[in-house]
């Protein structure tokens, strides 16, 4: 390796470069193309997830369960190994039937644990695309930071998105959307009411 | 010395009503934690979560920290979490694998696994003429008391008297026979995982809330109903809704009312019995395939006086709650006096269908997950109480209900007729403190 290195001139290498770059002029157009489209992927996939974020944060429950496919799926797992849902211990795996469940109860008068009623803020960052098909549905990943505030009390909580967004004529769905919560590892102080 | 701070421990428990100290004085908790929990038969842990040897796991009993943990000729030892130099803990992780011996990572003093000690670095240079020699057993890792093992689940004593394992929990052991024996091989195994919640309340409330027949109606009617809305919906569309939906609906649709149908079965040291609710044998194929594997392992007869146990709750005073027929525990650690540590386990039956596994795993992640719609409402009344109780609103705590009406039978009280809302398990459980806290 060492010698074949020391045996290429540097003007030879430069030249060599040169050529590799300069010979598909057409792919760096294409290549360009492709870039824009990623910037706009990029962007409706960051307002998608902010939406989402925004929903939790103003309660409106039935627009957060609406963003999720009919047979999406919410899941947080409690222990970041784990690859599926499936037949195993979850803190969340919820479909949209099980989410109303959940919804229709936080709204009930008689949820004591949810009187008062609890605030939360979200920030969604670090939005990296994974891959994205040639339908557009795309896997995309995000980092979390949720602050609650309930009586008076604050806590934080923290960690990682991974959602898998279908592509559909009315915008993304979520098909399955894991959270790995750093939290999930300690013990809970109290639980979580909603989705993360 | 404690005692000398609490005079007169036998006026704050009647048989009717207890004081309001009793869950808030952290002079008595100490005094608990003293009496009762580092002296009866404490829960660790199930065989198989160390299957390997050198495999331990982080286990508190009262307020001190143990390990559980596999020897190398197959044992289970459970030992203080302390090295015996200068009091070093042996293991920070909550759960890991020691290797072949324990090493100390202050000054590396190694141990076997069941504490004995193993080498210490220039032993023969450093000791020789002194009274730390091999034969002084404060060389070794201190191990607890007593040890035993009912079908894989696996207790400590920090006592060297007291009854046995077999004798502390009497008929209670039900609990983990009914387990146990629904596994067409006659065991279960864990399934790696626990749920850890802690609550703002003092250990005993969380007790006496697992065989509280008056609640669940009460306290989880919003998740009952929430859960009924969308069963209908579903059987609408589908014709069926999957069972899970109905162990939640049942919150709404067993009204307060029916709940007297049950009973309480309540036994010398703290033990109960709730008996009955959870009907767990419909006709679906599943239940059907799983039926036929029993009695395949068991014979007619013997399948169908297991599938036949009609238990909904077991207590096992002071630390355990297990509900045998879905296969899940909740161990309680106390934290402080109103602080309380609940770890929740599910196990799987060997030899059983999936599906059946996953009837009850759905049933741990709805009610004992961190995100539980059901023990949410459960922990917000704990904390309450434990406000209330701080205040000096009142001195007592009211377990009246059919009190006087108990039936005495042989070696235990059960509820009477209809009076399966009877207060008669935090009567039961207040007795076996009192008899506990009355001893030196
Ligand atoms: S404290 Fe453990 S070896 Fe010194
Ligand atoms: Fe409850």
């Amino acid at each position: 390796m060492a010698t074949k290195r020391k045996g290429a001139s540097p003007r030879k290498a430069l030249k060599k470069r040169a050529v590799r770059s300069s010979k598909p002029a057409r792919a760096v157009k294409s290549a360009a193309v492709t870039r824009l489209n990623g910037r706009d992927t990029q962007h409706a996939v960051e307002q998608f997830l902010y939406r989402q974020a925004e929903y939790l944060d103003t309660k409106r429950w039935q627009n957060y369960i609406d963003l999720f496919s009919g047979d999406g799926i919410y899941w947080m797992p409690p222990d970041p190994s784990h690859t599926t849902w499936e037949g195993m211990p979850a803190i969340f795996a919820e479909d949209q039937n099980l989410m109303t469940v959940r919804m229709n109860r936080v709204l009930h008068p008689d949820a004591w644990s949810q009187r008062p009623l609890w605030g939360t803020n979200h920030v969604v960052g670090n939005v990296t695309i994974e891959s994205e098909k040639p339908n557009g549905d795309v896997v995309v990943r995000s980092r979390f930071h949720m602050m609650e505030l309930r009586r008076d009390d604050v806590r934080h909580f923290a960690g990682s998105y991974v959602h898998h967004l279908k592509r559909t004529k009315d915008g993304y769905r979520i098909k399955l959307q894991r959270v790995d919560m750093t939290n999930a590892q300690a013990a809970y102080d109290y639980v979580l009411q909603v989705w993360v | 010395m404690l005692q000398e701070r609490i005079p007169d421990l036998a006026k704050f428990v009647e048989p009717d009503r207890v004081r309001r100290e009793v869950y808030t004085d952290p002079t008595i908790f100490e005094l608990e934690m003293q009496r009762i929990h580092e002296r009866v038969w404490i829960y660790c842990g199930h065989e198989s979560q160390v299957p390997q040897p050198g495999d331990y796991y982080a286990v508190q009993i009262g307020r001190q920290p143990m390990l559980m943990v596999r020897g190398k000729d197959g044992g289970v030892h459970v030992l203080y979490n302390r090295c015996p130099h200068r009091g070093n803990m042996m293991c920070g992780d909550r759960h890991g694998s020691a290797g072949e011996f324990f090493r100390c990572s202050y000054h590396s003093w190694t141990f076997q696994h069941d504490g004995t000690l193993r080498t210490i670095p220039m032993m023969e240079s450093g000791y020789e003429g002194t009274r730390w020699t091999r034969d002084n057993p404060d060389c070794n890792m201190k191990r607890a008391a007593r040890v035993e093992s009912y079908r894989g689940f696996v207790f400590a004593s920090l006592s060297e008297e007291g009854p046995t394992l077999a004798e502390f929990l009497g008929p209670s052991r039900i609990a983990f026979d009914d387990m146990c024996d629904r596994a067409p091989e006659g065991e279960v195994e864990i399934v790696p995982n626990c749920f850890r919640v802690v609550q703002h309340s003092n250990w005993k409330i969380f007790l006496e809330n697992q065989l509280d027949a008056l609640h669940p109606s009460v306290t989880h009617q919003s998740t009952g109903r929430a859960a009924r809305d969308v069963e209908i919906a579903i059987e609408k569309r589908t014709g069926h809704a999957p069972l899970s939906y109905h162990m939640l609906s049942a919150f709404a649709t067993v009204t307060i009312d029916k709940w007297d149908v049950f009973q309480t079965l309540n036994y010398p040291h703290g033990h109960c019995i709730l008996t009955g609710y959870m009907g767990l044998r419909p006709k679906d194929p599943d239940t059907l395939a799983y039926e036929r594997v029993m009695e395949k392992a068991y014979g007619k007869a013997r399948a169908e006086e297991i599938l036949g146990v009609n238990i909904h709750h077991v207590l096992i005073y002071p630390g355990l709650s297990v509900q045998s027929p879905l296969q899940q525990l909740r161990a309680v650690r106390p934290l402080g006096v109103d602080k309380t540590l609940t770890e929740i386990w599910h196990f799987r039956l060997k030899g059983a269908p999936e599906p059946i596994y996953r009837r009850s795993l759905a049933y741990y992640n709805l009610v004992n997950s961190p995100a539980t719609m059901i023990n949410a409402d459960d922990l917000e009344n704990f904390w309450k109480c434990q406000q209330g109780l701080a205040s000096e609103g009142g001195d007592w705590v009211s377990f009246h209900r059919h009190f006087g009406r108990d039936i005495a039978k042989e070696g235990y009280v059960e509820t009477g007729p209809n009076m399966g809302t009877s207060e008669a398990p935090m009567r039961n459980q207040m007795k076996a403190w009192s008899e506990l806290m009355s001893k030196d």
